[in-house]
This record gives C-alpha cells, sequence and structure tokens, in this order.
C-alpha cells in the first residue's frame, strides 16, 4: 500500500481543486486518442475518430473524458484505498473492454501535460513530483485484477 | 490550416528513410522549434530539475554533482546544453542518424545512459513546452514533438549495440 505524508495529501488535493473536470476532461481524451493514436482501438462506436478536427468536435470523446476524471476524482478522495476503490473498474478494463494496461500509464502521462498546460509554473517541480506519484498510483491500482 | 489525415496512406521511400517523421511532422516541429528557441535555455534547465525530481532514478548519472535540486546552476547550465542539443537535432531533422552519430557514441561509450531515461527526460521537455507555449502546444504539435523525441532517442541509442 502507498503511504502518504501530509504535504502530499494536500498537494494533490490542491491541484485537484483547480481542475475543472467539464473544461479539461474533453481536452485531455482528445490529447491521448490524437498523441497516442493506438488507443483508438478501444472507441470503435464513437464515430468520426478519423482526423484531429474530427477527434476535437467529437461530443462521445469530450463526454468519456468527463467520466474518466469523475473517476480519478475517487482517487482523491481514497489515497489509502486505491486498489480497493479501483478493483472493479480495473476488471472491467482488463476482462470486458480488454484494455491494454499501458493505455493507462499514457493516459497519466497526458494528464499531467493537460494539466501543466493550465497551471504552467504555478505546478512546481515538487508539486509535479508528488502529482505523479498519485497518478502511478492509480495506474497500478487500476492494473492490479489484470491477472 | 490543412486537416491531419490518420496516415492510412503508403509513405515515400524518402519518408520512410526517416523513421516515420513525415513532411508534416518536420514542418509542424521546426515552426514551433522557431517559437520555444528564445526560451530554449530555461526550459532545459527547469525539465531536467523536474526529472531529477519526479524521477530520483534518474539522480544516479549524476552523482559528481554537489546540487542536483531544481533551479540549481549545474541543473539549469546542463538542461540548457540538453536544450541547444535538441535544437541542433530540429536542424539535422532530415538525417537524425547521422547528425545524431557522435552524440550516440557519447552515450554508448561514456555515458552509458540506459535508453529508457530519454523516454523519461522527453517526457519532461514536452511538459516544459507546454507549460512554457500552453496556446502553442496544441494535440497536433504534440503528437509531431513526441515522434520527432522518440526519433531523437533512437538516433541517440543506434551506437549502443
Amino acid at each position: 500500500m502507498v503511504k502518504w505524508t501530509e504535504l502530499e495529501r494536500s498537494t494533490v488535493k490542491a491541484i485537484w481543486e483547480k481542475v475543472d473536470i467539464d473544461d479539461i476532461g474533453p481536452q485531455i481524451w482528445a490529447r491521448v486518442l490524437i498523441v497516442y493514436p493506438w488507443t483508438e482501438r478501444y472507441f470503435g462506436s464513437f464515430g468520426d475518430l478519423f482526423t484531429i478536427t474530427a477527434i476535437l468536435k467529437n461530443d462521445k470523446v469530450a463526454a468519456h473524458g468527463k467520466v474518466v476524471l469523475k473517476a480519478l476524482d475517487k482517487a482523491v478522495n481514497n489515497m489509502d484505498n486505491m486498489k480497493r476503490t479501483y478493483a472493479d473498474l480495473s476488471q472491467l478494463h482488463f476482462q470486458k473492454l480488454e484494455v491494454d494496461p499501458d493505455s493507462f500509464r499514457l493516459l497519466a502521462d497526458c494528464i499531467t501535460i493537460t494539466i501543466a498546460c493550465k497551471l504552467k509554473s504555478a505546478l512546481s517541480p515538487q508539486s509535479q513530483a508528488i502529482w505523479q506519484k498519485f497518478l502511478y498510483a492509480v495506474v497500478d491500482a487500476m492494473s492490479s485484477q489484470y491477472r | 490550416m490543412t486537416d491531419t489525415q490518420r496516415p492510412f496512406v503508403q509513405k515515400t521511400t524518402e519518408e520512410n528513410a526517416d523513421m516515420s517523421l513525415s513532411g508534416k511532422d518536420k514542418a509542424v516541429v521546426k515552426n514551433f522549434w522557431g517559437k520555444v528557441a528564445p526560451k530554449a535555455a530555461e526550459i532545459g534547465g527547469e525539465a531536467l530539475g523536474r526529472m531529477l525530481t519526479s524521477y530520483p532514478q534518474t539522480k544516479t548519472y549524476f552523482s559528481h554533482w554537489a546540487d542536483l535540486s531544481p533551479g540549481s546552476a549545474q541543473v539549469k547550465k546542463h538542461g540548457a546544453t540538453i536544450m541547444a542539443a535538441v535544437g541542433d537535432a530540429v536542424s539535422k531533422i532530415d538525417d537524425l542518424t547521422g547528425g545524431l552519430s557522435t552524440l550516440s557514441e557519447l552515450h554508448a561509450f561514456k555515458l552509458r545512459v540506459d535508453p529508457a531515461n530519454f523516454r523519461i527526460l522527453a517526457h519532461n521537455l514536452i511538459l516544459c513546452m507546454a507549460m512554457f507555449f500552453p496556446g502553442d502546444f496544441t494535440p497536433e504539435v504534440h503528437l509531431s514533438v513526441d515522434k520527432f523525441l522518440q526519433n531523437v532517442a533512437f538516433a541517440l541509442s543506434e551506437k549502443y549495440r
């Protein structure tokens, strides 16, 4: 189980408070699909993902971005309990959705980069380190049922 | 700006020789670099500091430095050196393997940096470029820059074995 200091908890919460899920969620999801196009394999039902413009305009992409960030909210509020919090989601992604868990790492990096675009130098090197530790713990929890 | 189609098209021999950087990727990278260049040294120093902070395993290559904290003189100086090399790579974008051959030898035989770290550094370079130029670092630019840095990493790994 990952141990969190008081500073780490407050840093994660402070960053998360600045994230507007409705604004950033769609941006993050579009970025993942554009920069790592092989992730489109999971979204056959999303319609037109053939061009960058189409991805940026796609309502299903935007909606899914919000869904994913809302799920991340669970992690922010359950930092001591991530594996249990995400057990069902992990199972779903493994057995039903058949998602390569490496995608979780790609998503995590895109989340950090999008937040960096938003916060700019307000995301200090130390905050970035803590935020990434948090996200990689989420990635671990999401990968935990892959066996 | 013309839309970027998904690359389900046959690449020309010339493009294949460049390890997957399309003409469009090169144009995007060069254009973005034009904007980044004045801040390159600062971005490099920032990125290196963040890499050492977020990925402490990378500190193992710098144990000869007195101060590994972000903002230290050594970190800033070396970050600037790295970014100057990235800028040089932009100018040699049509032949990265040839252009970076000496640097590859340096990394392979003298520095012996595990190539996995090139990806870690690339992530931090991208993060800093996004931070300094959030309006310009669109997903499209991100894509081409990510591919470019991957190709740089590949060229740097060429002499390893």
